[in-house]
């Protein structure tokens, strides 16, 4: 999976946790729970879209490198090429 | 005979818009079936039945907005004697419902609440679960007729043995559209038989409401209306007292780390599902927390519906029920939880979990507030408020350590109980989170 189909599909993972969002806003470099008011429930939802969509687990104590769209894709791109 | 009637979804309802039919005359519809959707305002719910039987008569058509209490359809139950005289649709909502008379602009009176079903009214139908009184439909024809808000029991068959076809259904809704309809009211149908040249114009399960559908900025200001008025009448009638507890959730915290790590993303339980468990087995120590205040007499509830305030992220919320939380296993308390804010959200709860909670928990701790003061939904008699669980220093047996902490609030009406049964719910709650492995 290259990073540009990862950045696709963390932005529908993020579409489907957040409906409401316009994706074309969003800034990728910006913490999802200040820029969309992403909570524990969405962040947790977040793992586990992602999950499904490319196999890789974000344990718990990842969560703080997913929490931007930058940070999904670089934390997916690694824990594909590592597998 | 069971009259299905415009349901209070939420004390502060005081009408609301049938957006659609999941039912036709003749249908057979079993306790618990999501058989319409209404507007709140608000939202729109799915409204389950709580008759078993067979429909005879659909009172009001999609689209229509009428008051709480009004007969929606008439359901002969099971096991019933077919009557010969339906009850009169054109009268008003029977259970006077506070409020309900306002009628707002745009409104359908009740008086005018729907067309009479004329032959179901009349024609009794043989069996329990019978299909002899049914009007021979095609099914296109009648998704065809619920795409145009046309109820088929108007529409007079000219197929085979009289089958209402689909070209029975445009011709009923070109021929209402211009006759019948208000000016309002006629854009969906004139559209959609204005263009009968596709062989299927309008998608099986889609809708188009003779009311146009709120936007997105009307439902705002709704939903923030509806807020304030049930929170004024909170403030203004309930008598709150609040009380506070620090509690020491390192055990919580640990068992959920712990569990957490070993499990698939999927069954990961967040702290909140451990709090609402532990709320609702506290409470069954406290059964004169759940309940309502209705009529001057305080009312218990017989079960724990846990009333969950879900943030809508465009502004305001809501706070539907998880049922029986106090006899659900962690687990499904959680895939409740998460399946409950989503539908919160998304759009598609149901009417029982609007209606019913018992009491409401309310979880500020995402936004970093540690301690939250809440208001009362009437006609509940309290709330239990949840703050941020963060590390404080804590002193135990006279030695000072770095703890993980969460203040849980309790606000309660003292027209029910003193703060001396509010102090043991909220001690309850302690015991219980300290031993989380039982929860």
């Amino acid at each position: 999976m290259d990073e540009t189909t990862i950045r696709s599909t963390v932005l529908r993972v993020l579409g489907e946790v957040a409906p409401e969002v316009e994706l074309g806003t969003v800034d990728p470099a910006e913490d999802l729970r200040d820029q969309l008011d992403l909570d524990s429930m969405d962040i947790l939802n977040l793992a586990i879209g992602l999950f499904q969509a490319t196999g890789v687990e974000v344990p718990e104590r990842d969560y703080a490198r997913i929490v931007t769209v930058d940070g999904c894709v670089a934390y997916l791109a690694a824990a594909l090429a590592s597998t | 005979m069971a009259e299905f009637r415009m349901p209070s979804l939420g004390a502060d309802m005081d009408a609301g818009t049938l957006v659609a039919w999941h039912l036709a005359v003749g249908d057979h519809v079993t306790r618990g079936d999501i058989v319409a959707e209404v507007d709140t305002d608000k939202s729109v719910i799915d409204v389950e039945t709580f008759a078993t039987g067979t429909v005879e008569a659909i009172l009001v058509s999609e689209g229509q907005r009428v008051p709480v209490g009004t007969p929606l359809a008439i359901i002969r139950e099971d096991a019933e004697v077919p009557q010969k005289d339906v009850v009169a649709p054109h009268e008003g909502p029977a259970a006077p419902h506070e409020g309900a008379a306002a009628t707002r602009e745009g409104a359908v009176p009740a008086h005018e609440a729907g067309p009479a079903v004329r032959d179901a009214a009349g024609a009794p139908v043989p069996g329990p679960d019978s299909r002899a009184g049914r009007r021979p439909v095609s099914p296109l024809a009648r998704r065809h007729a619920r795409s145009l808000g046309v109820d088929l029991a108007d529409v007079t068959g000219t197929g085979p043995d009289g089958v209402v076809t689909t070209a029975d259904v445009e011709r009923f809704a070109a021929a209402r559209g211009t006759a019948e309809r208000g000016p309002a009211e006629r854009g969906p149908a004139e559209r959609a038989t204005a263009e009968p040249g596709g062989a299927e114009p309008v998608a099986a399960g889609q809708v188009a409401p003779a009311r146009a559908p709120l936007s997105g900025a009307e439902r705002q200001s709704a939903l923030r209306r509806a807020v304030a008025a049930s929170m004024a009448r909170s403030k203004r009638e309930i008598p709150h007292y609040y009380l506070a507890t620090d509690v020491d959730a390192s055990r919580a915290v640990r068992w959920l780390d712990d569990r957490n790590r070993v499990l698939p993303v999927t069954q990961r339980v967040l702290p909140a599902a451990l709090l609402l468990k532990a709320t609702a087995l506290a409470l069954r120590e406290t059964p004169d927390l759940n309940g309502f205040w209705e009529d001057g007499a305080f009312r218990a509830a017989e079960h724990v519906h846990l009333g969950v305030a879900v943030a809508l992220r465009g502004g305001g919320l809501v706070a539907p029920a998880i049922h029986d939380a106090d006899l659900l296993p962690l687990d499904d308390l959680m895939t409740r939880l998460r399946d409950l804010v989503g539908r919160a959200r998304a759009g598609g709860l149901r009417s029982s979990e609007m209606s019913d909670p018992t009491i409401t928990v309310t979880s500020l701790g995402d936004q970093g507030v540690d301690l939250v003061m809440p208001v009362i939904y009437p006609p509940q008699v309290a709330i239990v408020g949840i703050g941020r669980i963060r590390e404080r220093p804590w002193a135990v047996d006279g030695m000072l350590g770095v703890r993980p902490i969460v203040t849980l609030t309790l606000a309660a009406d003292h027209r029910v109980t003193d703060g001396h049964r509010g102090a043991q719910f909220l001690t309850a709650l302690d015991r219980l989170l300290q031993d989380p492995e039982a929860l």
